[in-house]
């Protein structure tokens, strides 16, 4: 057949095959460049002044969203801070007070409920053992006769394993230790869930419903703004009053003092004390995350 | 290969996908009916997806304590299925023994097939598929190598972009009448082989990695991944071929799923022994470990939803194996249906269900949470393996005709048996 012959190269419609493809690539090369510029970014790595106009876009969406005026902070990481964690176990009766004001200052979902903090009843005699705790222990009155209590968030590994899994970089874990998530690159996939050895991780599994009037307004961009449906949530240590000079909430509201924070690099700090002078424990040690979290029995 | 001109290059594709249509839109009864069997799972399945993407993942029975159910279940068994391609193409082209090389196409067929379905069960699976691109640099960012999900991402799609070069090259090239270019297929079928291996053993290292889970953080985990998919992917393909050489005039040799059948015995007596052996570890030292092996065999106090189904994988493994290691039995037709049928519940059972819910159960924290498929999962992923089927069955549509020389593009036939060129 005629048109089944060769034709002869000269005839051929793209006579710079190699000035095309240049021109390709470099339109591929400038799309690429202006969504990875101007797109969705992960915070992680998100320039400083590209992060203040994602900070006043948030602030504007939940003014809209919920009416009230927000403050979304983007402080980093101070300096020769190293935040760590104490708990005494013979001093927690286990009230679970620590559990809602956690709920209502970092905004976490009112229905379905969402709780960072899991206080665990656990026998006397047995120890700590998961095996046998009781996360929905509910008697008239605490502490309950036999019993004693272990509440359970975020232990802000060194070596966090949900770091490790991730397979966006969607979390991660700040200069001062604070393990993050970035709520607008996490994918849901839960893998971090499956790798946390703690429980630490939440997802909103439907959409997160929290009315305006409960709305906490002073934010962090890695902490407490509203989450969306489908993403992972977990303890910051309140960063959005850590990082502040303030306590975490749960510290303020616990009424027998157990909890306890601050820099473990200020040699003057009470959770240095705690460390150097108490008897220290901390969860699941052989599995080697290194956790920020300790717990002490008072000695 | 000398290098064709565009033009005809185009007009020759042009041929091939417009006979394939014309392939796929005849059919009998039989096969429309099949069609729309598939037609109907796959729009109830879009609905429940729908319902789902529109509620979130609430409409499953997945919660945090249980992160992951039967979505994941299934992606794991179909990993299991995609890579057991490579006990066909093992034998066909390292031994070049024929009666097995004549079907190495269907088992890379089924290998595309299941690499859809374990790509769609994961965007089922994920809560924001709409930042799926979160995955893909430039735009977005992989995580590698540190995450195994990361890992897992890349393998699957490597391998399904191996199969998937050397499927159609061979049924293209055999289209239009000529042998498949060797120096292009056999290091792609080099590659495929640790490929296979690598897939099945990324997935279980993704579990495997997990110190938080102790039934999962054991080393045996990715031999027995690979011993259990060395039973379940021939046992569909058995089927497969049977039906095929029933219904088309495809020439199959008993020889060829005999060998296949024993080989799964072989496959099938190292999975019960590796499972033997991780039974006897846990019962014996009994730690506190035990937990996530008494919960699936025995039921924790009053929690055993999942009792029955251990059971009954452990009935249909150690019945297979019976059947297939008999010559007798597995020379039965019968029999050896029923070995097949066997083969693939039980796996199908102990890589979905028991591999991923006595993972999590008790969680981390020592609660128990009975984990149960919810309908919107059931219909869902009833939906992605009807796209698996219906991708199978359309592929097998145009693959049948083209390797029985029935299909070929007539106006340039070089060889004059297609056949003969795709052996």
């Amino acid at each position: 057949m005629a048109s089944e012959q060769p034709v002869p190269r000269n005839a051929n419609a793209c006579a710079h095959p190699s000035r095309r493809l240049f021109t390709i690539s470099a339109a591929a090369t400038a799309a690429s460049w202006i969504l990875t510029a101007c797109g969705p970014k992960r915070l992680f790595e998100a320039p400083k002044d590209r992060l203040k106009s994602l900070i006043s876009d948030l602030e504007l969406r939940y003014r809209n969203e919920y009416g009230k005026d927000v403050h979304v902070s983007d402080a980093p990481a101070m300096p020769g801070v190293q935040f760590a964690y104490a708990l005494d176990i013979s001093r927690c009766i286990g009230c679970r007070r620590c559990v809602y004001a956690c709920v209502e200052e970092n905004n976490q979902s009112r229905d379905p409920q969402v709780h960072w903090i899991r206080v665990l009843s656990m026998e006397k005699g047995k120890g700590v053992d998961f095996s046998h705790a009781d996360p929905y222990y509910h008697p008239a009155q605490v502490p309950e006769e036999g019993h004693f209590y272990i509440p359970v968030s975020c232990q802000h590994c060194q070596d966090p394993p949900c770091v490790k899994v991730c397979p966006t970089g969607a979390t991660w874990a700040e200069k001062d230790g604070i393990v993050v998530v970035d709520y607008d690159w996490c994918i849901g996939c839960r893998y971090c869930m499956a790798a946390c050895p703690y429980g630490a991780r939440h997802f909103n599994w439907t959409a997160p419903v929290l009315p305006a009037a409960e709305l906490n307004p002073n934010m962090h961009y890695l902490g407490n703004r509203p989450r969306a449906k489908g993403v992972v949530e977990k303890c910051t240590f309140c960063i959005q009053r850590s990082r502040a000079g303030r306590y975490p909430a749960c510290v303020e509201i616990c009424p027998v003092g157990a909890r306890k924070f601050g820099n473990i690099l200020d040699p003057a700090s009470e959770i240095r004390y705690i460390i150097e002078h108490k008897r220290i424990l901390v969860l699941k040690e052989e599995l080697n995350t290194v956790p920020r979290f300790f717990y002490s029995y008072a000695t | 290969m000398p290098l064709e001109h565009p033009v005809r290059s185009i007009r020759r594709f042009g041929g091939f996908t417009r006979g394939s249509l014309e392939l796929i839109l005849r059919g009998n009864r039989a096969y429309w009916l099949w069609m729309a069997f598939l037609g109907a799972l796959i729009v109830s399945g879009s609905l429940a997806y729908a319902a789902q993407v529109h509620i979130g993942l609430g409409l499953t029975a997945m919660r945090d304590q249980v992160s992951w159910g039967f979505y994941i279940g299934n992606f794991t068994f179909l990993v299991g299925v995609a890579a057991a391609a490579v006990i066909l193409v093992i034998p066909a082209y390292i031994y070049d023994w024929k009666p097995i090389r004549e079907i190495v196409i269907y088992g890379e067929l089924l290998a595309i097939s299941a690499i859809s379905m374990c790509l769609l069960f994961v965007l089922v699976d994920i809560g924001r598929p709409d930042r799926f691109w979160h995955l893909l640099p430039p735009f977005g960012h992989l995580n590698f190598p540190s995450s195994l999900l990361a890992w897992d991402v890349l393998v699957l799609n490597i391998y399904f972009v191996v199969n998937f070069v050397v499927a159609t090259h061979i049924l293209y090239r055999a289209f239009h009448g000529k042998r498949y270019i060797k120096q292009l297929v056999a290091p792609l079928v080099m590659l495929s082989i640790p490929m296979a291996v690598g897939i099945h053993t990324v997935t279980a290292f993704l579990y495997n990695g997990l110190a938080a889970r102790p039934y999962w953080n054991a080393s045996i985990l990715a031999p027995q991944f690979l011993a259990s998919a060395f039973c379940s992917g021939p046992a569909i393909l058995l089927v497969v071929l049977q039906l095929l050489r029933r219904f088309t005039r495809f020439e199959i040799r008993d020889e060829a799923i005999w060998k296949i059948a024993e080989l799964m015995a072989y496959a099938m007596f190292l999975n019960l022994f590796l499972h033997g052996a991780e039974a006897f570890k846990e019962f014996y030292s009994n730690t506190q470990h035990l937990l996530y092996t008494r919960y699936w065999y025995l039921g924790l106090g009053s929690h055993h939803t999942m009792v029955p189904f251990a059971w009954a994988a452990v009935a249909c493994n150690l019945l297979s194996f019976g059947l297939f290691i008999s010559p007798s039995m597995r020379r039965n037709w019968i029999t050896l249906n029923i070995g097949c049928l066997a083969t693939y519940a039980g796996v199908y059972i102990e890589k979905g269900m028991g591999l991923i819910i006595p993972g999590l159960t008790p969680d981390t924290l020592g609660e128990i949470y009975e984990y149960y498929p919810t309908m919107t999962e059931l219909r869902v992923a009833a939906g992605v393996f009807a796209v698996g089927f219906l991708l199978f069955t359309l592929m097998l549509k145009v693959a049948v005709p083209i390797s029985l020389g029935e299909f070929r593009d007539n106006k340039e036939a070089e060889a004059p048996d297609a056949a003969a060129a795709l052996a």
